[in-house]
């Protein structure tokens, strides 16, 4: 277990080769892509070269490379004047709270949903929430996202259009969670949707897979009450693929953290990369490549160890 | 009785797609002719006009038409989806198939390339990728169809484990044809069902990277896309809301049939195999 996990070592190194890569053959100096165009002052452009050791063979900028990446040295950023790896940690609260929320709502909804649907094959509930999904995994995040904050905030005035709490009205205590609360809603409900989507889907066609199989057959022969039967021996059956559905489409989930807090300017790591990109800070953005893609791989093997500890029948190839 | 209206639903609904998607084709090809207006043209008296018999999808900030960007929009991204999609299927296909059918060394050398592809999160590296390297058509093309690859490669390698030990192969290599003939003319033919459908739900998910890259300023500013509008319409939607609604429905709209069509085509083809993306 410890040495699958393990495996996420190379992997994190491939990233980082390709980011060093990426380095090498962009157009311009390279330079420019670890302490980004424009206003630096020469001091910190021949300062980071030394670092970076960019005056030196391409080998030995590799490992002074890696080494700096290892270091969590990953650059500074002009448009922040800040530390690219310390601005990152203090984004990711911001993301961690919305996509912690949307997962808890969307598991929740979608579960109980595809549990419903998955007891009802081909009823008239189950063709609508279906027809639902297909919408919902088809619907981009942003206009998802631009719809709601139109009708909503804009027209409706009901939620906060921008940010996670009212700059110009501080509150504290229970009055500071419920003004987060509020900024949350449209957020979580623009995130979830794709998410709600994707684990109905996966827990109805398990459901129904599961009440056909013979030991619910048995169950029910044995005159437990129907409700007992699918709670208890359909359920658990069920739970285990959403963890790995989940994990394999992490990354696009992700990839909704971003547009999703680019539409709704939440202070997280999406809207941190949707300003490094505008203002092309490019030791930012890639610092946050790294980061964001270490995490997928290490959530990724995890998720693989954790599906086998729970189901014995699978064994690590 | 149930698993006829089960198919039949099935049916009308991937049809259904299947009509929404050529539509949006012949609006791709045909719009930009009968489009009334220059979808660059800026007028400073029309701008932000409601949808109306002048404008029929109203004007964006600038006074230009959204009806005449919108048809050349479809074109832009609808090329990118295809574009994008079948090179990644092609990609996938040489990769698949080299592996499968060679296996040893190769398959294993292969294989391994295609995880280091498959464990990079593919739409940040697409955004590094197009930032670093400007944002062009091309450039987003590239970059969406070198990162989707893995999935076809995988599939197309497992369809020819599976064939490569079948009878009709043994009768063709016996009689005496190249690799190259066995790889092309006796095992892909008959690994293409599979291919073909996830080739198919990766236009949709190649059309929804490209609206979502342009979302966040990393659309082709000369080649306007829906995304691209989308993005630029964005900051007046309080203003001119059918500027952002249009095209971001036209992009639900093709995603969606496309989506449709591929899972239609998964049924007809894989009618065992249970879908669980």
């Amino acid at each position: 277990m410890a040495g699958r996990l393990l495996q996420a070592v190379p992997l994190i190194f491939v990233v980082t080769t390709i980011n060093f890569i990426l380095i090498q053959t962009a157009p311009g100096d390279p330079i420019h892509l670890l302490i980004g165009e424009g206003a630096a002052s020469e001091e910190l452009i021949e300062q980071t070269r030394a670092e970076f050791g960019l005056d030196r063979p391409m080998h030995v900028q590799f490992f002074s490379y890696i080494g700096n990446v290892l270091q969590l040295n990953l650059g500074y950023s002009l448009r922040y004047r800040e530390d690219v790896f310390d601005l990152i940690i203090g984004r990711l609260p911001a993301s961690l709270l919305l996509m912690g929320t949307a997962f808890i709502v969307s598991s929740a909804v979608g579960i109980l949903l595809g549990l419903y649907a998955g007891t009802r094959k081909d009823s008239l509930a189950d063709r609508v929430a279906v027809v639902l999904s297909i919408l919902g995994y088809s619907m981009p995040v942003f206009f998802l996202g631009l719809i709601l904050l139109t009708v909503f905030s804009l027209r409706l005035g009901w939620f906060p259009a921008q940010g996670m709490y009212n700059i110009r009205n501080p509150q504290e205590g229970w009055g500071l969670v419920a003004d987060v609360a509020h900024h949350l809603v449209l957020p979580v409900i623009t995130y979830s949707a794709f998410q709600l989507a994707l684990i109905f889907r996966v827990t109805r066609v398990k459901m129904q897979q599961v009440m056909e199989e013979d030991y619910i057959t048995t169950a029910r022969a044995k005159g437990i009450l129907e409700r007992r039967v699918i709670f208890r021996h359909a359920v658990p059956n069920t739970l285990l693929p959403i963890v790995t559905i989940l994990g394999l489409n992490l990354e696009w989930l992700l990839a909704g953290s971003v547009l999703t807090e680019t539409v709704f300017a939440w202070p997280g790591l999406g809207r941190l990369m949707f300003d490094a990109v505008s203002a092309r800070d490019f030791p930012l953005l890639m610092g946050l490549f790294i980061v964001i893609s270490s995490f997928v791989i290490i959530v990724n093997l995890f998720t693989d160890v954790l599906y086998r500890a729970i189901d014995p029948r699978v064994t690590f190839t | 009785m149930s698993s006829h209206w089960n198919l039949f639903f099935r049916n009308w609904v991937s049809v259904l797609g299947l009509a929404v998607l050529v539509m949006l084709c012949l609006a791709a090809l045909f719009g930009p002719m009968v489009a009334p207006y220059d979808p660059e043209s800026i007028g400073i008296l029309s701008r932000a006009t409601p949808p109306g018999a002048e404008f029929w999808l109203g004007t964006d900030e600038l006074g230009r038409d959204v009806f005449s960007r919108a048809v050349s929009g479809i074109r832009v991204s609808l090329l990118v989806g295809i574009i994008a999609a079948a090179a990644s299927t092609l990609l996938g296909i040489v990769v698949g198939s080299l592996a499968g059918y060679f296996g040893g060394m190769i398959d294993h050398a292969l294989m391994r390339l295609t995880e280091v592809f498959q464990v990079v999160p593919q739409f940040f590296l697409a955004v590094v990728l197009v930032a670093v390297f400007s944002a062009s058509v091309f450039n987003i093309i590239v970059a969406i169809a070198i990162l989707t690859w893995p999935v076809i490669a995988r599939l197309t390698r497992s369809e020819f484990l599976s064939l490569k030990s079948r009878q009709f192969v043994d009768a063709a290599r016996l009689s005496g044809a190249s690799d190259a003939t066995v790889i092309f003319r006796e095992i892909l033919p008959n690994a293409m069902g599979p291919v073909i459908v996830s080739g198919t739900l990766l236009v949709g998910r190649a059309m929804l990277t490209e609206a979502g890259l342009s979302f966040l300023g990393l659309g082709d500013p000369s080649r306007v896309s829906l995304g691209v509008m989308l993005y630029q319409s964005r900051p007046f939607i309080q203003f001119a809301w059918w500027a952002a609604l249009f095209p971001g429905l036209l992009i639900f709209l093709a995603v969606l049939s496309t989506n449709l069509v591929g899972d239609g085509l998964n049924d007809v083809i894989n009618p065992q195999v249970v879908k669980e993306r």
